[in-house]
């Protein structure tokens, strides 16, 4: 939970709500890109940035977004962040 | 455990500990008189115990694991709180992972969910807000915890339910901060730290300035640090050339991530919806002046506490933790999760009996996972 993981946002998806649609390991993920949009949205596409509980925190390089992902992978944190996106899909989808 | 060549750059991770030994040499520490440094975030000691860092470096290093994983530091009672909060009519309780097998007095939020309670795993705020707009009907309760790197997600997520109108939406605030536990260990005569390795991701969002107290004030070095090995060892080597040389000073290792002064989207959202409690307390280390966060009133709609009357909103709190366990003094680097009595006996990863045995970012869990093997055989 503490600690963040890269995404590279690939398209933006509700400009109002500044959501853009990330691309995590593989897995796509609404996030939110408040905290990096400090320019036109559009220039954020293809942008690699650390993405904390559905945040785009901080912009980084490609490089050290693979830099980053090799050692959550080693951490079995990479693991747990996809399985928590997982989980929060799931829980919008219960019905009770 | 990895072995150095396993390492993304084995090179330099050899070089790394070579310039460390020579330092620790040259300072004459020992492994009698050793160095204690301190790293403040569970994810590092985490990356430590994963890579063996501890048992690599020079043997007159000793890191002390801090108090940086907010699961472990958070006091049964708001646990059982949140079961409380959980169990109302209409309630759906969202909460992220970690904290579901945190044990409470009676029961952990897994056990009330067995017992009934809708209590939802979600990766992020935003999935709870989702909720509150699909379902008008039901009140949505997300558990805001962590230090500064994840305050910016409940900050804007209330932001967004208030401009939105939603009145089923809410956060129960335990939302903590970094600096001050620093502050209360470094008062505490009974610690003996020598320099600190500062948390990465919390220092992204706040920046670099509010560890200054800590070298203008107490004269320690503090190293901002990334979690990858390489990262962590030059943050060590950079934290003894301090102490070789009789500097103490804020430096930044992660520069890479961390701006000097913070993201300001994110400080200006926390600074619109959170002010500073009086004191919050701490699982093992007590009541901490202005260490925890609340809303601010102007956003009392979302605020859990005042929905429900419950935590700092009903009144002064007490509380008791289970005896026998020794996580405060775990938690302050006092002694090692090995010397608990509980550790492996009443207290495993199953049947968890403090926090720092849940998340993979506490000592005892990491002690358990990495160290099983060597703590036995030491
Ligand atoms: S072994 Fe369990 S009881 Fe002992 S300090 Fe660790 S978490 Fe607390």
């Amino acid at each position: 939970m503490c600690l963040g993981i890269p995404g590279q946002i690939i398209a933006i998806t509700d400009p109002a709500r500044l959501m853009a649609m990330a691309d995590v390991s593989g897995v796509r993920r609404e996030v939110n890109i408040a905290c990096i949009a400090d320019g036109p949205l559009e220039a954020l596409i293809g942008e690699w940035a650390l993405i904390h509980v559905g945040f785009a925190m901080s912009r980084i390089d490609a490089d050290e977004a693979a830099k980053t992902l090799d050692a959550l992978h080693d951490l079995g944190e990479a693991q747990e962040a996809l399985e928590a996106m997982a989980a929060g899909q799931a829980a919008l989808e219960m019905q009770r | 455990m990895k072995y150095v060549t396993e390492f993304r750059d084995p090179k330099a991770a050899k070089s790394l500990l070579a310039a460390i030994a020579q330092t620790a040499d040259k300072i004459g520490v020992t492994r009698a008189k050793p160095l204690h440094i301190m790293e403040i975030c569970g994810g590092h000691t985490h990356a430590i115990f994963r890579y063996g860092l501890d048992k690599l470096v020079h043997e007159g290093v000793e890191f002390i694991h801090g108090p940086g994983c907010p699961v472990c530091v958070l006091p049964m009672s708001r646990i059982d709180e949140c079961v409380e909060i959980a169990r109302q009519p209409g309630v759906i309780f969202t909460t992220f992972g970690d904290a579901m097998r945190v044990p409470g007095h009676k029961q952990s939020l897994l056990q009330a969910k067995a017992a009934g309670a809708d209590i939802r795993m979600v990766y992020s705020p935003l999935d709870a807000l989702e909720l509150a707009r699909r379902n008008p009907d039901r009140e949505v309760v997300f558990f805001g915890l962590g230090f500064e790197t994840t305050t910016p997600s409940t900050a804007l997520s209330i932001q967004a339910a208030a401009r939105e109108g939603l009145t089923n939406f809410s956060i129960f605030c335990n939302h903590i901060t970094v600096p001050e536990p620093i502050k209360a260990l470094l008062d505490d005569p009974d610690m003996v730290l020598d320099g600190f390795i500062g948390p990465g991701h919390v220092s992204m969002v706040i920046g670099t300035h509010p560890y200054d107290f800590i070298a203008r004030d107490y004269h320690k070095p503090i190293v901002v640090a990334g979690f990858e090995p390489l990262d962590l060892l030059q943050s060590v080597l950079m934290v003894l050339t301090q102490i070789a040389e009789r500097r103490a000073e804020v430096e930044n290792q992660y520069a890479r991530v961390v701006p000097e002064h913070g993201n300001p989207v994110s400080l200006a959202a926390i600074d619109d919806v959170y002010e500073k409690r009086p004191s919050f307390e701490w699982r093992g280390l007590g009541e901490i002046d202005a260490s925890g966060l609340r809303i601010r009133p102007k956003y009392a709609a979302f605020d859990s506490e005042e929905k429900f009357c419950i935590g700092y909103a009903a009144g002064p709190r007490h509380f008791e933790e289970p005896e026998g366990c020794a996580c405060g003094a775990v938690m302050t680097g006092r002694i090692k999760p090995t010397a608990c009595p509980q550790f492996g006996r009443g207290c495993t990863p199953e049947m968890p009996l403090g926090a720092l045995m849940v998340s993979s970012e506490g000592a005892c869990a990491a002690y358990w996972q990495y160290g099983g093997a060597r703590a036995a055989a030491e």
